[in-house]
């Protein structure tokens, strides 16, 4: 469990790192927190030739939020993220996340961009991103994009990001309008990848009616997978919402896999239990103006 | 007496150390050590074609590759089947590398050797080899089925077939009022001791000698192995086990073929060589346990009184048999528990697969007997409508019954005689301290309130203390510090700090004057190893007797000193005197350190304290030699301990559990342990043994399982993916002590180190069987299983 050789790159600016990226191209993988990436070098199930380590890179160790939303730069550890009372004041979902992400000790060196960047389907984080329809920003040499977490994820493991490109920060909006979130999951021990989690977001209207209801998903499928569930309870009262209707629906629309942890049925039985309740408890929330 | 530490629950000695990283492991050891890694094979079951290096050898920084082409000697014969027996009529064992045939993924075949580990993976990875495929068995179901063999000379793949009976089982059966069947089911899982496995070895060729460290429980046994097969003098081969991050059986097995490996390579190359297991490679290359198939037949009486007891057991051994069938053997005897069980039968079949080897790991066996015999008692209460400890107390042995004689033999070829024990008090204990009688109150309650919860039971007996021996040395030096070595191994039991204890209590020092060694065969040659639950009992004993030794020949020389009779002397923190006379009163006493000087008549004197021993140090009685005859310099002596047979402790588990009825997660509300092994050293160790066992026992009965698919390949070899509890899944542990002193040794004393772990399995499926309603007989048990278990119980 050693890595194969590599070349090691330690920029300590922006640009020099997307002009390192540009030179070694497809050959090239960034180095931020490790978590995911040090495994798989250490197992040789990724033997970059070279690697770029942002970790000089401090003008990325940001935390940004204010009404519109959290902007987390890509030296953004998680638990950074986490202890952040400002992105907790204005969505507090994150750090309701973000304590289901494996350990403290791993919180406090993985990176929530490195996170989003990996696009494991089992990450919570890409599946928050992009149950709030949030976005991704790119450099590279001579230019930057932002693209939705929509485009973003294009498969397990892979993103739309060019090899050449850092991915910079990543935005987390706070949804419009009267909203409740939460984020639930079972996991075989504290702290693994869920066997089945899943995010929402309910939107009440003035009369505290169900205007709204999405989720996202974690382990149940090979993307983060996002269901708008808002035809099973449109309409209905916070409290008196048909939420099991609205988890069988959500049931209904995934599809995952079994593995050695659990077979497909129980998965998606799950989903149908803690969508009805996360559903519930994000309805109540909202109601009650915690968001 | 104030030095009297025995039977304290003191601060573990050697935490210091080890809390502010100054523990020295195997890794710690030879950083300018040449590197080893090994090509393992990446199949279950093969014949190696070829193996092609043209790739590897320009590799820089290589220094040599090895296959068993190469294995000179008697390097080169099959590693040793450490413990025959008359039933094991088709052992196997491998090579140290793989010759002709590998039979599981992870066996090696090639060694690479490296001036680093990175380098020497990367030989590794361009090493080819080709392999002609053989269909791989997997699966104790496929084992029996034999359609596939493991090994093409071993029928039906039937490593070893044994019955053991006491009685007339069929009359037995053929006459109860009751009878009920079980089919039975535990998974493997292993020791996954946190440092792996590592073998650092230095060949000094000016001495002809031979220096090994390895991560080893048995260092004695290691000593002896590699002598012999590396063709080496007994007393030119020293093998020390340093620090060692946890053992949990799977390092008694020796040696292994790294084992052999690195020390013969470290001889040809005539250079430091060392190897550090890695975590995938000790899921692949060391061994498991557990895995298991048991058929269960019983008869009982109205009141729910066994009358006769059919028991067959399909145990997996892997792929090789290189410790024996101690673990088959362990669970059709240990079975028994605390039970009567009338006419007994026990019939196993050990079966190879094509699966990593099968070895015993903490419990060794027991926890799939203790499974199998609580299961039974729990369908016997279900099927007659009784309270299930009732139908335990009516089947115990009662304490005038012991020593109780089960006819039986036991895994060291002796009879299955227990020694003492009192279980209807145990019994008692445990329920008080769980509050099983007001359980149905707390049941109605949960409810009411939409909740399900579930009480369990569980009751184990252990035999500790194997023989055939273990030693002990004591010797007091010349400042007073008292050294101590025994030849087994520590793997963070605290031997250091039981045995300061032991031997503290002996001598009247303060136990932190007590400096302990173990697992050195530089100190202490004559041992056996550490398992089964020994050490305490073992070297326990042994040291005692060494101390108390020590203790007559230093009141025998101090009372020389004193002009008193040494019957007159008592030792108290570390100072001779007068017995009842005041501290420093003048003539009456002398410091022990004093003693360990005049013990030893010197001609030179080197420093002060020395001066006093020689010829002009003091009067002399010019008609004796200084030494006299049948005397021996020094304030020191060793002493042994053999039993006549195993002691036995004991111990019973409740549970109570909570099953979502909506996501079917399990957790365990409340765990209750009563627990009885003699006569206690320390309380607090015991108390940590215990912690350390149910966290595996929790792990063996809602985590850990080694997923191996059709192939033969382990899906799961890595900590992300094998389940091992973390402490947050550990529950508050709750403990209430019985003291029966064992009658077999001086110190009355049973062994711990196994207790935790054996009913975990038993008493969370008994738990979770009454949360559900319905039997659980399978274990582990996750929330998906029992998902589909209520599936299936609904579409029936």
């Amino acid at each position: 469990m050693k890595p194969a050789g590599f070349t090691y790159h330690r920029p300590v600016t922006v640009d020099d790192a997307v002009a390192v990226l540009a030179e070694v191209g497809p050959a090239g993988k960034v180095l931020a927190g490790g978590q995911s990436l040090v495994p798989l070098l250490n197992m040789r199930l990724a033997a970059p030739e070279h690697l770029v380590d942002i970790n000089r890179l401090s003008g990325l160790a940001y935390v940004r939020a204010d009404g519109d939303g959290v902007t987390v730069g890509a030296l953004a550890r998680h638990a950074d993220v986490e202890r952040d009372e400002t992105a907790y004041a204005v969505l507090p979902l994150l750090r309701e996340t973000l304590r289901h992400v494996a350990h403290p000790t791993i919180r406090n060196r993985g990176t929530t961009v490195g996170s989003i960047a990996h696009a494991d389907p089992a990450g919570e984080l890409t599946a928050v991103l992009a149950l709030l329809g949030g976005t991704v920003t790119l450099r590279r040499a001579g230019g930057q994009r932002t693209v939705a977490a929509a485009d973003f994820f294009t498969g397990p493991m892979s993103t739309c990001a060019d090899a050449g490109e850092l991915v910079t920060s990543v935005t987390f909006p706070v949804p419009e309008g009267r909203t409740g979130a939460v984020w639930t999951e079972v996991a075989r021990r504290h702290g693994d990848y869920a066997v089945c989690g899943t995010g929402v977001v309910v939107t009440l209207d003035d009369d505290l009616r169900v205007a709204g209801a999405r989720a996202a998903y974690v382990s149940m499928g090979p993307e983060p997978v996002v269901v708008d569930l808002t035809e099973a309870v449109a309409g209905a009262m916070y409290d008196d919402a048909g939420w099991p209707a609205a988890g069988r629906l959500a049931a209904g629309l995934l599809e995952p896999d079994d593995d050695i942890h659990a077979t497909a049925a129980y998965r998606r039985h799950l989903a149908e239990v803690l969508t009805a309740r996360a559903l519930r408890e994000a309805a109540g929330r909202a109601a009650g103006g915690q968001r | 007496m104030t030095t009297r530490s025995f039977g304290e629950p003191i601060a573990r000695l050697e935490d210091p150390r080890l809390l502010t990283g100054r523990g020295r492991f195997l890794d710690d050891i030879g950083h300018r050590a040449l590197a080893a890694a090994f090509v393992r094979s990446p199949h279950a079951h093969a014949r190696i074609a070829d193996i092609d290096v043209t790739d590897a050898v320009d590799v820089e920084g290589l220094v040599a590759i090895f296959t068993h082409d190469d294995l000179d000697g008697r390097a080169g014969e099959p590693l040793p089947l450490l413990i025959p027996h008359e039933a094991l009529t088709h052992g196997r064992t491998g090579y140290a590398l793989a010759k002709d045939e590998v039979n599981h993924v992870g066996e090696p075949i090639v060694m690479v050797v490296a001036t680093d580990r990175y380098v020497a993976e990367d030989v590794c990875a361009r090493i080819r080899v080709d392999y002609e495929f053989l269909p791989p068995v997997v699966g104790i179901e496929a084992a029996r089925e034999a359609e596939l063999l493991v090994h093409d000379d071993v029928p039906g793949n039937v490593a070893a077939h044994m019955v053991q009976q006491n009685g007339d089982v069929e009359a037995a059966l053929a006459a109860a009022p009751h009878v009920l069947e079980l089919d039975l089911d535990i998974e493997r899982s292993a020791s996954t001791p946190l440092e792996g496995r590592g073998v650092h070895a230095r060949w000094d060729p000016d001495d002809a000698s031979l220096r090994v460290y390895t991560s080893t429980q048995a260092s004695t046994s290691v000593r002896a192995a590699l002598a012999a097969r590396l063709e080496l003098p007994l007393d030119r081969v020293e093998v020390v086990a340093p620090d060692v991050g946890g053992g949990f059986g799977v390092k008694i097995v020796h040696p292994w073929p790294e084992e052999v490996l690195v020390p013969w390579a470290a001889i040809r190359l005539g250079r430091e060589v060392k190897w550090t297991e890695d975590r995938r490679e000790h899921f692949v290359g060391a061994t498991h346990e557990r895995g298991q198939l048991q058929h269960v037949e019983v008869g009982f009486d109205d009141d729910g009184r066994l009358l006769g007891l059919d028991v067959t057991v399909w145990h997996d051994n892997g792929a090789y048999t290189p410790y024996g069938i101690i673990v088959p053997i362990i669970t059709t005897t240990q079975l028994l528990g605390p039970y009567k069980p009338g006419a007994y039968r026990a019939e196993f079949f050990s079966l190879y697969t094509n699966t990593v080897t099968v070895t015993p790991y903490r419990g060794a066996g027991r926890p799939q007997g203790c499974f199998a015999m609580e299961r039974t008692m729990d369908a016997i209460a279900a099927h007659l409508g009784l309270d299930r400890t009732v139908v335990r107390e009516r089947n115990f042995i009662r304490p005038d019954e012991m020593p109780y004689d089960h006819g039986l033999i036991f895994q060291d070829g002796r009879p299955l005689v227990y020694d003492s024990g009192d279980y209807p008090a145990t019994l008692d204990k445990l329920k008080k301290l769980i509050g099983w009688d007001e359980f149905e109150a707390f049941r109605a309650e949960a409810r009411a309130a939409g909740r399900r919860v579930g009480i369990g039971i569980a009751c184990y007996v252990e035999g500790t203390g194997v023989g055939p021996y273990e030693g002990g040395w004591v010797k007091v030096e010349t400042d007073g510090t008292v050294v101590a070595a025994t030849g087994l191994t520590t793997q963070g039991q605290g031997h250091r700090t039981v045995f300061a204890q032991v031997v503290a209590s002996e001598l009247g020092v303060p136990v932190d004057r007590v400096v302990v060694t173990t697992g050195d065969t530089r100190r202490f040659g004559y041992a056996v190893g550490t398992f089964a639950s020994r050490a305490a009992v073992m070297s326990g004993n042994a040291l005692a007797s060494a101390a108390r030794k020590v203790r007559e020949k230093a009141l025998r020389v101090a009372g020389e000193a004193l002009e008193a009779d040494p019957r007159d002397l008592e030792i108290v923190d570390g100072v001779v005197r007068v017995t009842g006379s005041p501290a420093g009163a003048p003539g009456a006493s002398i410091p022990l350190a004093t003693v360990a000087v005049l013990a030893n008549p010197l001609r030179y004197a080197f420093d002060r304290e020395a001066e006093r021993a020689t010829q002009f140090g003091g009067p002399v009685d010019f008609s004796k030699p200084p030494v006299a005859e049948g005397d021996s310099p020094g304030l020191e002596d060793t002493g042994f301990y053999s039993p006549p047979r195993s002691t036995f402790a004991n111990g019973m588990h409740a549970a109570i559990v909570e099953t979502d009825p909506d996501t079917a997660e399990i957790s365990i509300l409340r765990y209750c342990v009563v627990h009885d092994c003699g006569t206690l050293i320390n309380p607090r160790i015991v108390e940590g043994q215990i912690h350390g066992g149910v966290a595996q026992g929790v792990g063996g009965a809602l985590y850990e399982r080694m997923v191996y698919d059709d192939a033969g390949q382990l899906l799961n070899a890595s900590f992300m993916d094998f389940l091992m509890p973390y402490a947050t899944e550990v529950p508050v542990i709750e403990t209430d002590h019985l003291e029966t002193p064992s009658p077999l040794n001086p110190l009355g004393i049973k062994g711990a180190g196994e207790a935790g772990v054996i009913p975990g399995s038993a008493v969370l499926a008994s738990a979770i069987s009454d949360a559900e309603g319905f039997a659980v007989t399978r274990m582990p048990i996750s929330p998906s299983d029992l998902f589909s278990l209520r599936l299936a119980r609904e579409s029936r």
